[in-house]
């Protein structure tokens, strides 16, 4: 099972060890560190190493690698799964994950770690059950406790530990009860040159911020749910209930989190809501070119798409550009080579244009390979995949909570080759 | 107020005020420099020296305090084992505490004590915990089993812990269930023969509830280990498929990737004409497309396991190529896994989607990507041939855009379309010839190089291109001085009138200049070849080729069988099988499928079923271990001097034949006497008349007058053979499978041999060879395996055996161990055969020798034994035995007993007396009782082993 695990930042220095078995030196991340000096970029690290006598697994994440040291044969998916469990607790916990954040309270990350994690088997991983071992720091607790030499670790056994719903304690109380989902969609994306679509999915989440006293069971049901290609579940979900009648019924977890995702694969139905008309032009004599982008709305539903960005990655030899933005801004980092156009709001009646030159290093051949553009966008109130949500019954309480549901769609990998 | 406070240090020196803040009588003070001490561990800086101080803020009522003192105590304690004593008393007082929170916590810090004084006082409180009314500190003990075990194994099994672990696994509590099987399973990957988790269907449906309550890291060990139970039925397989199904859903992707372990292998036993089954070939597709939404890294072993499963089952992802095209964004280890999987899921369907997409990443930024690119729009051509026109056409256009690497690596897939498709590409040959000078990197050269050589006739200025490279040839690497050197042979055979000085050129270049021997010795070859005989030398060196096979990076499927039953391991992200990396994993038994038991599907062996699962048949071969001793001993054999002076014995000429297995007596024999023994010649595979497949005719003078004696019984029919049994599995040898079984036919011991070929190569050049053994037995002639065999074919020989070899004892007594040879390389085994081979024909005492002897032997020489169950009459047992050269003497009856005297007499003039009691008067009692009596009392058992293998057959 998982040995221990090295946090390190990305200049390569070990900020925390924590072993759950014997003490594995530190200078088995040396393989790992070597690894990382030959990849091009941190995200280009391959997440499971091997090196004599262990195994290195690594996730990067809010530009920190996670590390774990393994040494028989543990299912690399499930080390995996953990690391990014940790990575998650420190930004529940803290706000953010980031190394001054641990740094700042490596003691409790330590305490947090070994809670986690027993003789490397996974103990407690449900935020609510490890809030209950050692509860998350705010100000106000932080003064009592130096007032009242109270401590942060809870000396009670978590109720929701051992019960069959483990992400739910007990005896929960709220003067307003709500439960509010948001459905979030990401339509991933390939358009060729022409505008054609040579490959679109749709990633979608309910995102779930339930605050129900007592122990409510609720049922959601959605208008079209044969939409669905693939559903993964939080594991509250009652799987039968969705086989058989195609409703999410479950007892939710106190407070926020991932009811389900899933997944909309026929081309058809995913709808691009943007084209981007563009042309790059380099120059024979190789000395500079011309690039020109305008983006505009395609299938949007009737509804305003807002945060456009454009980035492109442009070719190595690409020194600075000189364009003239009709609507936002735009900047050029010439170290990584991308250029980034800032739109907003897309206004059909006028669409936005940037045009402009560009201009070569001197001497350099006409690039040979071609930029791609990478866009992001929202769109308030629209499931892309024209999903929705029916009702949302509660049963088991007596109160009446408030309810309500909020669409979003965004860009999440919408890839355009010029 | 941060914990970063923790760090700053002060000039008087840290651990010492440490101790100071350590031993203050505030608690609050104490607590903040324990965690100092711990802010100092989580960086990796000693503070063992505190180690003392620390202990003795342990008894405290301050949870918090105490937390932080067992997180020190674990890092340190091994460092201080006497010190570590200290805190023992705390930890059995803890383990008493009403608060289950503070019992957990007690006996999971013992277990992170790593010190063998501190384990012994942890047992007792363990065996209560493990009994503890609250399931938190159950599950906690369950772990605590292994951690323990994992410091001092015997201890675990000595206080009976495994059995209590055993019995959890049927605990109220799910997740106590779950940790019960994770313990365990950690446990037996030290112990690969315990059987501790010993499954059954009554276990399974535990196993099965509680995977549903459990959670989901509890979901992952026990669909890890439902993996490993091998179903009784096709119908048990379903049932547990459909229990599994649901686990797909889960948002835990280690938790979809185990249960896609389980389907994946129990699937292969339903029968494929089920609805069933394509229901679950369906339902398979989805949750593995999500996993490529996850992040990367997931991604990544996701992708590792999909290449897995669409080398086994192509059918599930052949709709879903599209997931697959490569972003922009993804890291570079999962855009050169996606190109692997595009061309194993490429055909005629969608091989325009995927050449559009290939030659999209062709212009890409990332070199090692792009060369990979264009690799890919290769093996598409030699996979996919009705596309491999517009493959080339897309290289061609590749080579034009002049980039460099592209060119070099469309240069040399292109020469793979030309081995694969000949006479049909080679007009892209003039285009090839235009980019000679931008090539650079050797593999390119060599393969321009070869394609120069090998259409010389079709290019006009061909031996001036060669002469070209020839300038350099000292810089230029082995592969393309080689490429080069057959390139101007060919060249030269092509068009002997121009190229004469260039061949002269090249082979003194070759033979004369150069210090490798690789290169030294091909042009030797050439020249000697050109020189003897040049019509020869052309149809050597110009011999058609054969065509380059489909897909070569195809994993060989037996390993491939295996890698599915480890998917989501880490064997399935290296394509290994576990046993070739994993450390500490001892012996690991190697996984197969299970066969399919429906009908319609006969081609699989019916062995595979009861191998499957590895829960160990008795009957399962033992593979030699430790090849070193025995190696010795092969290669001692093989040393001992051919006898070549004169006429040779028979015997031992036969032998020589069998005896060539390393290859090092082949030369003295070659070069020795060719009167030695016609059977030699066999063994080189060159006669094969000598030796006929069918082996009934008495091998020589040796084997004869055993036959002769033979002529008194009258060819019995039905001599008890047993069935073939696996002795080397596809696994440990390569590919190369072996079963077989012993036979005694007409007075000549014959092994049979089954051999199957399932790696992708063919094999040839086989030869066998025994260690000494305890009757001498020998191969009597060569392995008459004459024609290679190809993949998946399955050879059926039978090697005469004689008992004139090297004896030495082996235990047990019918133990053999065995070498055979093939091109590949040498495969030990062992197997035990039934004594009743080596029963001679002769072996009919006379009745007064019977008594004679039977009354000479001392009496502790006999042993009794009992054979159940066995529904003869004494009449029907003399037959059958005597088909097995066990012949009956007298026959009496006493009391409603029949009572049969035999004799046996072994091929090594051991004579064997036995006394067969058969119940007559009483129907339901059917075990016969035995009596053997021998000099040399060791054989006994295996005397009775055999008649009652004879008996029950």
């Amino acid at each position: 099972m998982i040995h221990s695990l090295f946090l390190v930042n990305p200049s390569g220095d070990i900020f925390l060890e924590k072993h759950w078995k014997s003490v594995v030196s530190r200078s088995v991340c040396d393989y790992f560190l070597e690894a990382r000096e030959k990849a091009l970029d941190p995200e280009d690290v391959p997440p499971v190493i091997s090196t004599p006598h262990h195994y290195l697994i690594s996730i990067y994440r809010d530009k920190l690698f996670f590390l774990s040291v393994i040494q028989t044969e543990v299912p690399p998916l499930f080390v995996i799964e953990f690391l990014h469990r940790v990575a998650e607790m420190i930004q529940d916990y803290f706000g953010e994950c980031s190394e001054t954040v641990i740094k700042d309270n490596v003691v409790m990350v330590y305490e947090l770690l070994e809670e986690m994690l027993d003789n490397g088997f996974p103990l407690a991983t449900e935020s609510n059950v490890l809030k209950e071992m050692i509860r998350p720091p705010t100000i106000l607790r932080s003064v009592v406790n130096t007032l009242t030499g109270s401590s942060n670790v809870g000396d009670k056994l978590p109720t929701g530990q051992l019960s069959t719903i483990p992400w739910r304690r007990a005896g929960v109380k709220y003067t307003n009860n709500e439960a509010y989902f948001d459905v979030v969609e990401e339509i991933d994306a390939i358009l060729d040159r022409t505008g054609t679509t040579v490959f679109a999915e749709i990633q979608g989440v309910v995102e779930a911020c339930v605050k129900l006293s007592g122990m409510p069971d609720l049922t959601l049901s959605f208008m079209n749910p044969r939409l669905l290609d693939d559903v993964s579940f939080h594991p509250c979900v009652r799987y039968k209930r969705w086989e058989s009648e195609r409703v999410l019924s479950f007892i939710p977890p106190d407070g926020n989190f991932t009811l389900m995702t899933y997944h909309v694969n026929a081309q058809n139905l995913v709808a691009i809501p943007v084209y981007v008309k563009h042309s790059i032009n380099f120059f024979e004599s190789g000395s500079g070119g011309r690039l020109d982008l305008t983006v505009g709305p395609k299938q949007t539903m009737g509804k305003t798409v807002e945060g456009v960005l454009v980035t492109v990655h442009m070719p190595k030899t690409v020194l600075s550009v000189s364009l003239n933005a009709t609507q936002g801004s735009y900047t050029y980092d010439n170290a990584t080579k991308v250029l980034v156009w800032d739109i907003g709001k897309l206004n059909p009646q006028k669409l936005p244009n940037l045009r402009g030159s560009l201009s070569l290093q001197t001497g350099a051949p006409k690039p040979e390979e071609n930029p791609s553009l990478n866009i992001d966008l929202k769109i308030q109130q629209l499931a892309i995949s024209g999903l929705k949500v029916n009702r949302l019954d509660m049963f088991g309480e007596k109160y009446k909570p408030f309810k309500g549901v909020k669409y979003i769609t965004k860009a999440g990998k919408f890839q355009v080759r010029m | 107020m941060t914990d970063s406070k923790y760090f700053t240090t002060t000039k008087k020196g840290e651990i010492f005020e440490l101790k100071a803040e350590l031993n203050s009588d505030k608690k609050e003070k104490k607590k903040e420099a324990v965690k100092k001490v711990i802010a100092s561990m989580t960086v990796g800086k000693d503070v063992s020296a505190l180690f003392p101080d620390v202990v003795n803020c342990m008894q405290t009522d301050n949870l918090e305090l105490k937390k932080l003192v067992y997180l020190y105590l674990m890092n340190y304690a091994k460092s201080q084992p006497d010190m570590a004593i200290m805190a023992v008393n705390t930890f059995v007082k803890d383990c008493e505490d009403p608060n289950p929170l503070i019992r957990a916590l007690a006996v999971r810090t013992m277990g992170c004590i790593r010190v063998d004084k501190i384990t012994e006082y942890l047992c007792e409180p363990l065996r209560k915990c493990l009994k503890d009314e609250d399931p938190y500190v159950r599950k906690t003990a369950a772990v605590c089993v292994a951690k323990l075990h994992d410091i001092n194994a015997q201890l675990v099994e000595d206080q009976g812990f495994l059995d209590t672990l055993k019995d959890l696994i049927s605990d109220s509590n799910p997740m106590v269930v779950a940790n019960a099987v994770a313990a365990l399973s950690e446990i037996a990957e030290s112990h690969p023969n315990s059987n501790l988790l010993d499954l059954n269907p009554q276990s399974i449906n535990k196993l099965l509830t509680a995977l549903n309550e459990c959670t989901e890291w509890g979901q992952i060990f026990i669909l890890d280990c439902l993996a490993n139970y091998a179903p009784r039925d096709d119908r048990e397989s379903q049932s547990i498929c459909e229990r599994v199904t649901p686990r797909l859903s889960h948002a835990n992707s280690a938790v979809v990737l185990s249960a896609v372990k389980v389907l994946m292998k129990f699937m292969e036993m339903l029968p494929k004409d089920l609805d069933y089954y394509g229901t679950l070939l369906k339902k398979l597709a989805p949750p593995l497309v999500t996993l490529l939404s996850a992040e990367p890294e997931l991604q990544y072993v996701a992708l590792r396991n999909i290449n897995l499963i669409v080398q086994k089952r192509p059918e599930i992802l052949k709709h879903e190529m599209k997931v697959f095209f490569v972003k922009y964004n993804d890291p570079i280890y999962v855009k050169l896994e996606k190109l692997d999987i595009m061309i194993r899921l490429a055909s005629q369907a969608n091989i325009a989607q995927v050449l559009a997409e290939l030659k999209e990443y062709a212009t890409e930024v990332d070199v090692d990507f792009v060369r990979k690119a264009v690799r890919a729009i290769g093996r598409c051509a030699i996979k996919v041939e009705q596309s491999a026109e517009r493959c080339v056409s897309t290289l061609l256009d590749l080579i034009q855009t002049k980039v460099n690497y592209v060119v070099q690596e469309a240069i040399v897939v292109i020469k793979d379309i030309f081995r694969k498709y000949p006479n049909k590409y080679e007009s892209v040959i003039a285009t090839l010839c235009e980019n000679l000078d931008s090539l650079d990197e050797p593999e390119a050269r060599a393969a321009m190089i070869w394609i120069v050589g090998e259409y010389a006739e079709r290019i006009d200025n061909a031996d001036e291109l060669l002469e070209s490279f020839l300038e350099g040839f000292h810089d230029e690497s082995t592969q393309v001085q080689l490429q080069l050197l057959t390139a101007i042979v060919k060249l030269f055979l092509k068009k002997p009138t121009e190229t004469q000085e260039l061949v002269q050129q090249v082979l003194s270049l070759a033979t004369q200049d150069s210090d490798n021997p690789d290169l030294r010795d091909r042009g030797y070859i050439y020249w000697r070849l050109l020189s003897t005989d040049p019509v020869a030398a052309k149809e050597v060196v110009l011999a058609e080729k054969p065509l380059i096979s489909e897909e070569t990076d195809l994993i060989e499927p037996t390993l491939l069988e295996e890698l599915i039953c480890h998917i989501g391991t880490l064997a399935s992200v290296y394509h290994k099988p576990p046993s070739a990396f994993v450390e500490g994993s001892r012996g690991v038994m190697h996984k197969r499928l299970p066969a399919r038991t429906g009908s319609g599907e006969s081609t699989e062996s019916p062995d595979v079923g009861t191998i499957a699962g590895g829960s160990g048949t008795e009957t399962a071969p033992s593979i030699i271990p430790s090849q070193g001793d025995l190696l010795g001993d092969l290669l001692n054999l093989d040393l001992a001097p051919p006898t070549t002076t004169g006429p040779p014995p028979p015997t031992s000429g036969m032998q020589m034949g069998g005896m060539d297995l390393l290859g090092g007596g082949l030369d003295s024999l070659l070069g020795g006497d060719i009167g030695g023994s016609a059977a030699m010649g066999a063994g080189f595979g060159a006669v094969p008349a000598v030796m006929p497949a069918s082996l009934n005719a008495p091998m020589g003078g040796g084997l004869g007058d055993l036959f002769d004696l033979g002529g008194g019984v009258g060819m019995p029919l039905g001599a008890y053979i047993p069935p073939k049994t696996v002795w080397l599995p596809a696994m440990k040898a390569k590919g190369l499978e072996i079963s077989g079984t012993f036979a005694r036919r007409a007075g000549v011991i014959q092994m049979e041999l089954t051999l199957t070929n399932k790696a992708m190569s063919v094999m040839t050049d086989f030869a066998i060879q025994f260690n000494r053994n305890s009757f001498g037995l020998a191969p009597a002639g060569p392995l008459q395996v004459l024609s290679p065999l190809s993949p998946n074919q399955t050879i059926e020989v039978s090697l005469p055996l004689s008992t004139v070899g090297p004896v030495m004892k082996m235990e047990p007594l019918n133990n053999l161990q065995v070498a055979v040879k093939n091109n590949i390389d040498v495969f030990y085994f062992s197997c035990q055969y039934p004594i009743s081979m080596l029963f001679v024909e002769d072996g009919k005492m006379e009745r007064q020798v019977f008594l004679a002897t039977w009354k000479d032997i001392p009496n502790e020489n006999e042993s009794q034994f009992q054979i159940k169950d066995c529904h003869l009459n004494s009449d029907a047992a003399s037959n059958k035995l005597q088909a097995s050269n066990i012949f009956t003497i007298a026959k009496r009856t006493v009391e409603g007993q029949d009572m049969l005297y035999m004799s046996i007499k072994l091929s090594n003039g051991i004579w064997v007396l036995a006394e067969l009691r058969v119940q007559t008067g009483n129907p339901n009692y059917t075990d016969l009782e035995i009596s053997v009596k021998c000099r040399a009392p060791e054989v006994s058992q295996c005397v009775f082993q055999c008649c009652e293998a004879v008996l029950k057959n």
